[in-house]
């Protein structure tokens, strides 16, 4: 599992890391680590599946793509159809089951903005119920952060 | 925004991830065929137009021991989301915070805040703090806890167009 100084390294991470020739020994050096072991407590971290990412994070929307949270209540008995059924299609990034009526949460990711209003549509016919809608209209952000 | 070949190239080329090398721009400079320099001149760039939000780690939540997450969701007065909404996105342990349309009768809910912890009890208390912080401005509030992880393939950009 991870010790105290790996947690020091997920916290001081997330924020940002340096664009600069030496990176890791900027970083290393403010946490009083060497370079080498920062690099690998990295690697070891990466392997063991406690880092999922490491690098550049990208605002899907500035790529030129769209993307929209949609939500829709699938009868319990017909759950498992629903979920394959939306999870057929490719526009569909995430989908997770959760507790509310509105029990199947799901990003559609498409290329232009008409392609979601499509897709939707689409999974609509395929499923026979209404899809909803929850498109981002403001970002309240400011990291990703979580307290390792 | 669009963005050029050469900056599409670059993010593909570390969308599997920095390398941990020391010299890692150098590294990615030398499998692209071009310089150090340019690499970070082109990172700042994309990072300056709001293409890389920033570079950094995603912890796995799970292995950080913290297994429990809710999208709490909440009813707020609208003028009052926007003066609030920053106030809770920079909360600890609230990832995402987002301003969404209702959808009225099965769904008033407007501002959603997604929120981790080690257990429901500690995701309830964070719960309860940004209840606090909302005040009067809330007319009504859930939370909504993922059961299954039913698909995750993730946002992934191709080499090639698009």
């Amino acid at each position: 599992m991870i010790d105290k100084v790996d947690r020091e390294i997920i916290n001081s991470l997330q924020e940002g890391f340096p664009i600069s020739a030496l990176p890791y020994a900027a970083v290393a050096a403010s946490l009083g680590l060497a370079e080498d072991e920062l690099l690998q407590r990295l690697a070891r971290m990466k392997e063991d599946g406690v880092i999922t990412r490491f690098g550049p994070f990208l605002d899907a929307a500035a790529m030129g793509g769209a993307f929209c949270l949609c939500a829709l209540a699938a009868p319990e008995d017909r759950f498992d159809e629903i979920a394959a059924k939306v999870n057929e299609f490719d526009e569909v990034a995430h989908n997770y089951a959760r507790t509310h009526r509105l029990n199947m949460w799901f990003v559609l990711a498409t290329e232009t903005e008409a392609g979601i209003a499509e897709a939707a549509d689409a999974i609509e016919a395929a499923t026979g119920l209404a899809v909803y809608r929850f498109p981002k209209l403001r970002e309240f952000f400011v990291g990703f952060r979580v307290a390792a | 925004m669009s963005i050029s070949a050469e900056d599409r190239q670059l993010i593909a080329a570390c969308q599997a991830g920095l390398p941990f090398v020391p010299a890692p721009y150098a590294a990615l400079a030398e499998e692209l065929g071009t310089s150090e320099a340019e690499i970070m001149g082109r990172l700042r760039a994309l990072i300056g137009r709001g293409v890389i939000r920033r570079i950094g780690i995603a912890p796995n939540h799970y292995k950080l021991g913290m297994t429990a997450n809710g999208m709490t969701v909440w009813d707020v007065d609208d003028e009052a989301a926007e003066e609030l909404g920053p106030l809770i996105g920079a909360m600890e342990d609230v990832t995402h915070c987002y301003l969404r349309p209702r959808a009225r009768p099965v769904w008033p809910y407007n501002l959603f805040a997604m929120v981790h912890g080690g257990t429901r009890d500690e995701v309830e208390e964070k719960r309860a703090r940004i209840a606090e912080l909302l005040g009067d401005a809330c007319a009504d509030s859930d939370i909504l806890y993922s059961t299954a992880i039913l698909k995750k393939t993730g946002l992934r950009l191709r080499k090639n167009g698009g």
